[in-house]
């Protein structure tokens, strides 16, 4: 090259001369996720510390019954003390069959988290199925769920309960109600699943893993379906507060688990006839039951709106 | 605005005969013998028991059976109930009764919910609006069942405002309290809706557009905000009919209230599985139809609506 080539042109100020500054990249900044970011929003809620405690003792209560209570639920029914109020080990007072309300109660909640828990995995099993398929196939796997999805939406699932459990009258259970309520209440999750696994599939990286041969059917497992949760836990948490109601609704109509079982819907159902003469063993209860729907629909609530980075900024 | 009925129309088809059919088959998968039921203890004669077969075509395979049924449906004849009259007999007798209940319910509930959502709305994050959203939450959460015993001991029994059970005192007075319970249901999921559908439209453009051109609050709130926020109050309409059905069986069955829910509450008593199933059916049926119409009433509302796809 000769000396007198005319030097390269700069046709951009230089950055010095520039009177903008360049964004600084802190390093140091904490690393950020979806999850890691609704963690800092969460941690600061009072109410989600209250409700995730009160689920916690819902779960040991579960568990553990007999540690809360010295009454047994059924072998310490005593008629003589039909209706009483309450007294020394019995803090609530007693049904009409002279049992104790309190370690009823207590029993009682295995029941509603078991029914509650297995309709809401089976729910959410074949809706995260469902949804999935639809939307990562596409095509005429997609109408066809679709459509079948539309007619499980279709009916109220309370509604196809009763119907199931009126049907099954001799094979009650806690596994047969489950199944009837999770059977027929998975159509909205399904329409999650689908509309989110239909985001996640533009994805490079999606594309990424089927360039590099993963198999399709590998690519939404392991790197579809993870990316599209978040919504389906959401729905889930609330979804297991509607099921423990479903539960209870269809255990007070009678169609739900055999009056042999404790569970809170048979307390309020066996306890309506004596709302006159013995209303508190109707009210305490329904105060079990609405406080752990209240406490799940919560954790749902704040779990959505901390997963959801617009819905955060709203508040 | 015509092929999107078009369309819309030909969605339902499926849907209807895929429900009637879930159902139907619930039924036909029912185990044990419905005529042999009929004779109760005693032994039927083997040709009357063929006889009847064929007369309720018990005999026919599962998909001409349905034929049969879909077809006495589109006569409106739903079957009978277990005390012999027919379906649509009984559903002519209580309707108007859980029409007035529904009424109630439902006009109490949606002013109620419009007007807290849309203070709600406009005061967000205050002390008001934290209020109306615990308060919503609660109620939520609180099954229906329970809110009816609650107010059935509290304003019928303790304080004796109202008469804990209604029975043939059916008028619109008389069904205060079970309307008023039927209702807290559906204001929680209406009242959070008009809130966030109003917090959107209070952040457009055309409302900032209307205070600067210096309209008062008065006129903007009522006439811009609040006419925009209603419009997906009607999509909610079909979510309010489902509460509704199971509402209804419940609240009139607790408070003795004679209309078609306690029609069906007192057939799932008595597990009587062919009666329930006509009314659900009904029900399904109704829920399929009010769908459709919010839909075609949505689209006729908001043009985006008809353009998608």
């Amino acid at each position: 090259m000769s000396s007198n080539s005319p030097t390269p042109q700069h046709y951009v100020a230089p950055v010095k001369n520039a009177s903008v500054t360049v964004d600084a990249v802190r390093i140091d900044e904490k690393p950020s996720n979806l999850w890691l970011d609704a963690w800092r929003d969460l941690r600061r809620r009072p109410t989600f510390w209250v409700s995730l405690a009160f689920v916690a003792v819902l779960i040991f209560v579960a568990v553990f019954p007999w540690l809360l209570t010295q009454m047994n639920p059924i072998r310490d029914c005593n008629l003589a003390f039909s209706n009483q109020g309450p007294e020394a080990g019995s803090p609530l007072g007693f049904t009409r069959q002279g049992c104790d309300v309190w370690s009823r109660i207590v029993w009682g909640t295995r029941t509603s988290l078991i029914v509650g828990l297995l309709a809401t995995l089976i729910g959410t099993l074949i809706g995260v199925i469902m949804g999935s398929l639809a939307a990562f196939y596409g095509g005429w796997l997609d109408s066809l769920l679709s459509r079948v999805g539309d007619i499980f939406f279709t009916i109220p699932y309370i509604i196809a309960a009763i119907v199931v459990m009126t049907v099954l009258s001799d094979y009650r259970s806690e596994f047969t109600l489950a199944l009837a309520i999770g059977g027929f209440s998975w159509a909205g999750t399904a329409r999650i699943v689908r509309a989110e696994v239909l985001r996640v599939k533009q994805s490079d990286y999606v594309m990424a893993s089927i360039a590099l041969g993963l198999s399709r059917f590998k690519t939404l497992v392991v790197h579809v379906l993870p990316n599209a949760m978040a919504p389906v836990i959401v729905v889930a948490t609330i979804g297991l507060g509607s099921a423990i109601v479903a539960e209870a609704t269809l255990s007070f109509l009678g169609v739900g688990l055999g009056f042999t079982t404790m569970s809170w819907g048979n307390e309020i159902s066996q306890a309506q006839t004596t709302i006159r003469t013995a209303p508190m063993t109707l009210i305490y209860p329904s105060i079990a039951l609405t406080l752990t729907v209240l406490a799940f629909i919560t954790l749902g609530e704040l779990l959505r709106d901390a997963l959801d980075p617009k819905a955060r900024a709203q508040r | 605005m015509g092929s999107y009925i078009l369309r819309r129309v030909l969605q339902v088809i499926p849907v209807f005969f895929g429900a009637t059919l879930l159902i139907y088959y619930m039924v036909f998968a029912m185990p044990g013998d419905p005529i042999a039921a009929l004779f109760g203890d005693r032994a039927p004669n083997p040709a009357l028991l063929e006889a009847l077969r064929a007369q309720y075509h018990l005999d026919e395979p599962f998909v001409v059976q349905y034929f049969y049924y879909i077809v006495g449906v589109f006569q409106l004849d739903f079957g009978t109930s277990f005390s012999g009259q027919p379906v649509i007999d009984v559903l002519q007798r209580t309707f108007p009764v859980t029409l007035r209940l529904a009424v109630m319910a439902i006009v109490l509930s949606f002013l109620l919910a419009i007007l807290i959502g849309l203070f709600s709305a406009i005061f967000k994050g205050k002390l008001f609006d934290q209020l109306s959203l615990i308060v919503s939450l609660v109620f939520v959460s609180v099954p229906v069942f329970v809110i009816c015993f609650l107010a059935q001991y509290f304003f019928g029994v303790q304080l004796g405002w109202f008469s804990p059970t209604v029975g043939s005192d059916n008028g619109w007075l008389g069904l205060t309290l079970p309307a008023i319970t039927l209702a807290v249901g559906i204001y929680a999921t209406s009242m959070r809706l008009t809130r966030s559908s109003t917090i959107e439209t209070l952040g457009q453009d055309w409302v900032r557009t209307a205070y600067s051109k210096g309209l008062s609050r008065r006129r903007v709130i009522p006439v811009h905000v609040l006419r925009n926020s209603l419009i997906p109050m009607v999509t909610d309409t079909a979510t309010t009919f489902g509460i509704l059905m199971v509402g209804a069986t419940v609240t009139e069955g607790i408070f003795n209230v004679p209309g078609v829910g306690n029609t069906l509450y007192q057939a799932i008593l008595r597990h009587e599985a062919p009666t329930v199933v006509s009314f659900v059916t009904v029900f399904v049926i109704a829920y399929v139809f009010v769908n459709l119409l919010v839909d075609l009433l949505y689209g006729l509302l908001d043009p985006r609506i008809r353009y998608v796809k």
